[in-house]
């Protein structure tokens, strides 16, 4: 049966290209392998070769010819004995049938933003835990090794590997005690190798276990990026929902306190952006203690960004051992129907005590925590600023695609005719961070610039 | 072509040789009809062809067992079609379609099967390295006899995070067999002027793991290294590298001119040193198949490949909801 030779497509892009030379004629006998023509693309002059066996019968297109588009029939393959005759030329690759939902006319609309982006949860108010739960004083780093410690005694698949985490008790004694409970097997020291365990976490991952990777400072898990992104956010997607890493990496994020610029780097924005990953940005015990909780028993890798400074911060937490916290939902540290202003994290610091001046000065403002920065919720930040009508966003990071900078656009898009002033975004300042005592202070958001930010949105 | 010595011949039967001669064929035949479908427009973006690497593959697939994982990097048609994985799905993820492994959300170079435990498919280079470490240290935490085999090329022999995880690898004694697909070039480079050892494998000594250079192109010297190589893993002495010389017929890429080498070094290999060739051969001189036996085979593949290819035109396009699932999971993955 005679066959068409079309003009192959030789690259991602190529539509069309010159027929640079043939290197057979008709009546040549070819087989598979067989280099049949040159043809120059947009990047290079590739060799053509035949994949089936027979004679060419009829060459259709000459060679130097320009512009032959993709799919064109350049030449017409027959078997042993058989006329070229009228074989019909040219039919183009069948399109593929398109999806059973698609409606042409359903091509979204021009913001592009009309497909359900992870659904925005209604805003939940219910409070962390019901009335008369005993609670404890308790320190952040307590409450992550003890969430740590009653995830491993509930499922054995779960460990945590790191670097200094076992025998040196953590770099910053988050995993003090963990050896001796669990044992060497399940409380595993690292090589400094960010890049490498992280990779090994994920393929434990992908084979059933449950790891925690931990960092010793976030600023080490930029070392480990590829993994994080490239290997445990997307593998669910792309294989097509069969597997994905159930895993949580963690350690101290932002900055520390003199620790210069490549220690002292806030992450939050960067993780935030990645689809397939969920980003826990704690401030209290109880938050660190029932997020840490729902990360290990998530489905998903969770980013979970801790803080140096607030490692030593107590607060109160219930006493109970299966305390969860779930993610998107925010938590109301303050009521107020002047302001809102959202933080999460170390940031929370400045935001309350920006507060708790304001209303020495009579402003109240309504403080939130978002506590997970993916899924975020929204939804009690836009009910709050349908209250108060102002908005200011507290945030150690830089702000040129800050945390804050979202959140202003969902407020442009969701809430802009509740707006009385323009969002304003306090952030760090625009700098990589620098040593000396007196500079580091004014790199970092302060509470002055917090409360100036709110008398500008209040007109006071 | 006459067939070539072995270095060390495994005892393999009859059907084991046709077997193999099957395996490594329909890869061929799958692999040049992707190569079709690609310039016809319905395999998009990029596709890397094992054509000429078969025997690698399959060598290897006779040593495993069932708990057995493998994962490779972007060139990874054969390795899918090796470990028993359906043409059907993989072709109709080639072409983007619902039928596809991954719905066709994946493509050419992200495919992965549970029920297989083929673990992808993975388009940065070295990245799957720490990963098959990881699903080698998943098993050796749970205690079973299971092995890794964890492929990558020589040029992801030069990643950093390759020795990174050959030192954890040793360490902590994992099952997982390095094997290092030597096709010569990376992309366009070749392994002279890319790489300092003339030797990859002998890397493995600065870590303590044991290696050896096996001949890709022929199938039986792959079975008999991978046997050692797996022998070595199951008895839990930690991992083992195999670094096998191949060589790819055609180019990195579809859209790989393949100027860094001659017309004559590649003809010279297909003529000379083609691993279905010799095992053809093989079966013909040993009488244990004939020329029509072989037919049949040849016969067979090509319909299962039309097949494949008709099946993957005719699948539809994912349906555009599916672009919002599989983001985030919901409930924790069951183990294959």
């Amino acid at each position: 049966m005679a066959t068409e030779i079309l003009m192959p497509a030789l690259s991602p892009t190529m539509e069309e290209g010159t027929l640079a030379k043939w290197l057979v004629k008709e009546g040549d006998t070819v087989k598979s392998g067989d280099i049949m023509a040159e043809i120059e693309t947009d990047k290079a002059t590739m060799e053509f070769e035949a994949v089936d066996e027979g004679i060419i019968g009829k060459i259709l297109i000459e060679e130097g010819t320009e512009g032959v588009k993709v799919n064109t029939a350049i030449a017409i393959l027959v078997e042993e004995g058989e006329e070229v005759g009228d074989v019909e030329v040219s039919k183009p690759a069948e399109p593929a049938k398109p999806a059973k939902n698609e409606d042409p006319k359903d091509k979204g609309g021009a913001d592009g933003m009309d497909h359900p982006a992870p659904a925005a949860p209604e805003a939940d108010v219910t409070p962390d835990w019901p009335e008369g739960t005993k609670l404890k004083q308790q320190t952040v780093r307590e409450a992550l090794r003890d969430a740590m410690a009653e995830e491993m005694r509930r499922d054995e698949n779960v460990f945590l590997m790191g670097e200094e985490v076992a025998e040196y008790q953590g770099a910053y004694k988050i995993s003090q005690g963990l050896l001796d409970e669990f044992g060497a097997k399940r409380v595993i020291d690292t090589p400094i190798t960010e890049h490498g365990f992280a990779g090994i976490g994920v393929g434990a991952a992908f084979g059933g276990l449950r790891p925690i990777v931990e960092f010793m400072t976030w600023n080490f898990g930029m070392q480990a990026i590829d993994q994080i992104i490239n290997s445990a956010a997307k593998t669910l997607y792309m294989s097509g929902g069969q597997m994905g890493a159930p895993m949580v990496f963690r350690g101290p994020n932002g900055a520390a306190a003199r620790v210069g610029a490549q220690h002292s780097q806030d992450y939050a924005a960067w993780y935030m952006q990645i689809p397939g990953l969920k980003v826990a940005m704690p401030y209290s015990a109880s938050d660190y203690k029932g997020l840490m909780k729902s990360a290990i028993r998530d489905p998903n890798p969770v980013i979970f960004l801790e803080n140096e400074i607030l490692y030593g911060r107590s607060f109160d937490v219930p006493e109970d051992d299966d305390y969860t916290v779930p993610f998107g939902k925010a938590r109301i540290w303050r009521e107020g129907s002047d302001v809102t202003i959202v933080s999460f994290g170390i940031g929370m610091t400045y935001a309350l005590e920006a507060a708790g001046k304001l209303a020495e000065e009579g402003i109240e403002a309504e403080v939130i925590d978002l506590r997970t920065l993916r899924p975020m919720d929204t939804a009690s930040i836009i009910k709050s600023v349908k209250k108060t009508n102002r908005c200011v966003t507290v945030e150690e990071g830089w702000p040129q695609g800050s945390v804050g900078g979202y959140i202003s656009s969902v407020l442009m898009q969701q809430a802009f005719d509740y707006l009385d002033a323009p969002v304003i975004n306090c952030t760090g300042k625009d700098v990589p961070m620098p040593y000396a005592a007196n500079l580091e202070k004014h790199a970092l958001v302060t509470t002055a610039e917090v409360i100036e930010a709110v008398k500008t949105v209040t007109y006071k | 072509m006459a067939a070539r010595k072995t270095t060390k011949k495994p005892n393999v039967s009859a059907e084991e040789l046709k077997a193999y001669y099957h395996d490594m064929l329909l890869i061929r035949r799958f692999e040049e009809k992707a190569g079709q479908l690609y310039g016809m427009g319905l395999i998009g973006g990029f596709c890397h062809l094992y054509i000429g690497q078969e025997a690698v593959v399959v060598g290897l697939e006779a040593t495993a067992k069932e708990g057995d994982s493998r994962i490779t990097t972007y060139r990874d048609h054969g390795h899918m079609l090796a470990c028993g994985m359906d043409p059907n799905g993989v072709m109709a993820e080639l072409t983007g379609r619902e039928d596809g492994y991954s719905k066709g959300k994946g493509g050419s170079m992200h495919m992965f099967s549970k029920d297989k435990r083929f673990y992808g498919g993975h388009g940065i280079v070295g990245a799957n390295v720490p990963l098959g470490a990881g699903l080698a240290f998943a098993d050796k935490y749970k205690g079973n006899d299971a092995v890794t085999f964890t492929y990558f090329g020589d040029g992801a022999a030069n990643q950093g995070q390759v020795y990174e995880t050959f030192n954890m690898a040793a360490l902590w004694q994992l099952p997982c067999i390095f094997v290092i697909e030597n096709n010569q070039y990376a992309m366009g480079t070749s392994q002279q002027r890319s790489t300092s050892s003339a030797e990859i494998w002998e890397r493995g000594k600065a870590f303590g793991i044991p290696g050896e250079a096996v001949d890709g192109m022929d199938v039986l010297a792959v079975k008999a290294a991978g046997e050692t190589a797996v022998a070595h893993c199951r008895s839990g002495k930690g991992p083992y590298i195999l670094e096998i010389k191949t060589y790819r017929y055609r180019g990195h890429s579809m859209s790989d001119p393949a100027k860094y080498r001659t017309r004559e070094e590649v003809q010279k290999m297909r003529d000379e040193r083609d691993p279905i060739e010799a095992v053809r051969t093989l079966l013909l001189q040993g009488e244990h198949a004939t020329e029509e036996d072989l037919k049949a085979i040849d016969k067979k593949i090509k319909d299962v490949v039309n097949e494949s290819a008709e099946f993957a035109k005719t699948s539809p396009e994912p349906a555009l909801d599916e672009l919002w699932t599989d983001i985030y999971a919901t409930e924790i993955p069951q183990e294959a």
